[in-house]
């Protein structure tokens, strides 16, 4: 396959997709309220591209913010999990418990606790961030290859030593990979946050524009959060790819 | 241990004197399945004395135990019983002037050439310059020079295996283990990676364990073989190897050179003698 065909062909799907949107529309005279017509909703960004622009940038904080904290809360908590077996014990039950938690039932709770602002959001789009996050760095710590370990021995490494310069590093890919999910989720929590209470961002903004009978600008708002959850992907992906010549085309080496 | 020493170690005529080390009786056994008490002997008593500067394969089929005793004396699997000892002292543990080379290249990923060399330096608190001098040396001598700053995922099976030498060997070990280094390489490979060890052995004296299942590389390499039996793992033979160094891949040809494979062969029940 051309690379030129690796772009292309992406862009000829949603071309077409696009198009059978618009067919539909016409040919069975869809109501505006209903369904929008693509040109429609594009004449909704164009024009309100300035506001989508300022939601857009709440909500993004709001998922980054959520994100970073998982992240920052995440790691050492797996750390401590797959090192220490009595906290494992301790907290892995605890934490696998949490996540059978729907997180939207627990929004109205946190709204209660935390009030409309950013930080509601931020909490749930942490909470929906963390567990990804926790259990892919725990489960690369604990699956650091059998043969790196003999050679820790081999040197008669110490623990800490064992720890920063194989267990932790060999942990990285999987790292990442809970962080490709966890990126997404807290685009997720944060719109759930605006949804429940809130009065900005592309979650309210989307709710507004509904209940408003503004189909094309809910649309707009739409496609502002579909951006930015594959626009935060994409950041992930970036720092992927920018570390995987630390670890090779196919993994262990 | 000097070369001098070696070289006489290698004719044997210091086998008189006290050796590098001593195995008395050591054995390993696992638990048996569903722990009715029955034992699985994994290697039968082994008593063997290392002379300095020799290199000793142990050959023999797969899982008859050559690569347990071969971790045992590195202290990296305990015995059942019996007592390992080298220069003088019990093992234990791992020792800091032991270099083991794994039968796959085990090179972290995330660190070049260089740093995989510096690897053990770094963990005995030695990563300074002489050490990052000597790891350059090294990685010329191997063959891998211009390959320093590469990583790992860049590098052929056979590189990788010549930067993991150089890893085992950067701390200059009076001991060098190896447990089938080679058996992944392709055959020219292998036989390029044969002679290479016999160059680092002679430069650098070390003492070196060779764990292999290749007859005909066990001889090639070997001041001694050590011939083992199928599980429960015991030594059946030992065969003195008195081939003239420097050895070439010629030598495979001569008679003596069959010979002492035809003896071997026996030992392993592969050749009916």
């Amino acid at each position: 396959m051309p690379s030129f065909a690796r772009f292309a062909l992406p862009v000829v799907g949603l071309v077409l997709l696009g198009l059978a949107w618009h067919v539909y529309v016409v040919a069975f005279h869809v109501p505006m309220a209903v369904l929008p017509r693509p040109s429609a909703v594009g004449d909704a960004i164009v024009a309100n591209w300035r506001l989508l622009l300022a939601e857009g940038q709440v909500t993004l904080l709001e998922s980054l913010y959520g994100f970073l904290l998982a992240f920052a809360l995440g790691v050492p908590l797996a750390v401590m999990i797959a090192t220490s077996p009595t906290l494992n014990l301790m907290f892995y039950p605890l934490l696998i418990a949490t996540q059978s938690v729907p997180k939207v039932a627990l929004a109205p709770l946190i709204l209660v606790w935390l009030g409309i602002g950013l930080e509601s959001k931020l909490a749930i789009a942490w909470l929906v961030a963390f567990f990804p996050i926790v259990v892919d760095t725990a489960t690369g710590l604990r699956n650091t290859p059998a043969e790196f370990i003999d050679l820790a021995a081999s040197v008669r490494a110490n623990g800490w030593q064992t720890f920063w310069k194989i267990r932790f590093p060999a942990a990285l890919p999987f790292v990442l990979a809970g962080c490709k999910v966890a990126i997404t989720l807290a685009v997720i929590g944060a719109v759930i946050g605006e949804f429940v209470g809130s009065n900005e961002g592309l979650g309210n903004l989307l709710l507004v524009a509904n209940s408003q009978v503004n189909e094309p600008l809910a649309f707009a708002a739409l496609f502002a959060l579909a951006a930015l959850g594959i626009g935060l992907y994409a950041a992930v992906v970036a720092v992927e790819l920018a570390l995987s010549p630390w670890f090779g085309a196919a993994g262990h080496g | 241990m000097t070369s001098a020493a070696a070289a006489a170690g290698r004719e044997g005529a210091s086998r008189a004197a006290a050796p590098f080390g001593r195995l008395r009786d050591v054995r390993k056994t696992f638990a048996g399945a569903s722990g009715r008490g029955g034992e699985i002997v994994a290697l039968e008593e082994v008593s063997y004395d290392l002379c300095g500067g020799e290199l000793v394969s142990l050959l023999g089929p797969s899982g008859c135990g050559k690569t347990t005793l071969l971790r045992i004396v590195a202290g990296m699997t305990r015995a059942s019983g019996g007592r390992v000892e080298m220069r003088g002292r019990e093992v234990v543990g791992p020792q800091e002037d032991f270099g083991f080379v794994f039968q796959s290249p085990t090179l972290l990923p995330w660190r070049s050439v260089l740093g995989n060399v510096l690897f053990p330096m770094e963990i005995l608190g030695r990563s300074d310059a002489a050490a990052h001098r000597r790891a350059l040396e090294l990685i010329d001598l191997v063959g891998l020079e211009g390959f320093s700053r590469h990583r790992p995922h860049q590098l052929s099976g056979g590189m990788k295996q010549r930067a993991a030498l150089c890893r085992a060997l950067i701390h200059e070990p009076s001991l060098l283990l190896m447990d089938e280094p080679f058996g992944a390489l392709d055959e020219l490979t292998r036989m390029e990676m044969q002679d290479l060890l016999l160059d680092i052995r002679r430069v650098s004296g070390a003492t070196v364990l060779f764990v292999t299942h290749s007859i005909a590389e066990a001889i090639y390499l070997a001041d001694e073989v050590l011939v083992f039996s199928p599980r429960p793992g015991r030594v059946v033979d030992r065969i003195r190897v008195d081939l003239a160094y420097p050895r070439t891949p010629a030598i495979r040809y001569t008679e003596e050179f069959t010979a002492l494979e035809r003896r071997a062969g026996a030992g392993l029940g592969v050749v009916h003698a």
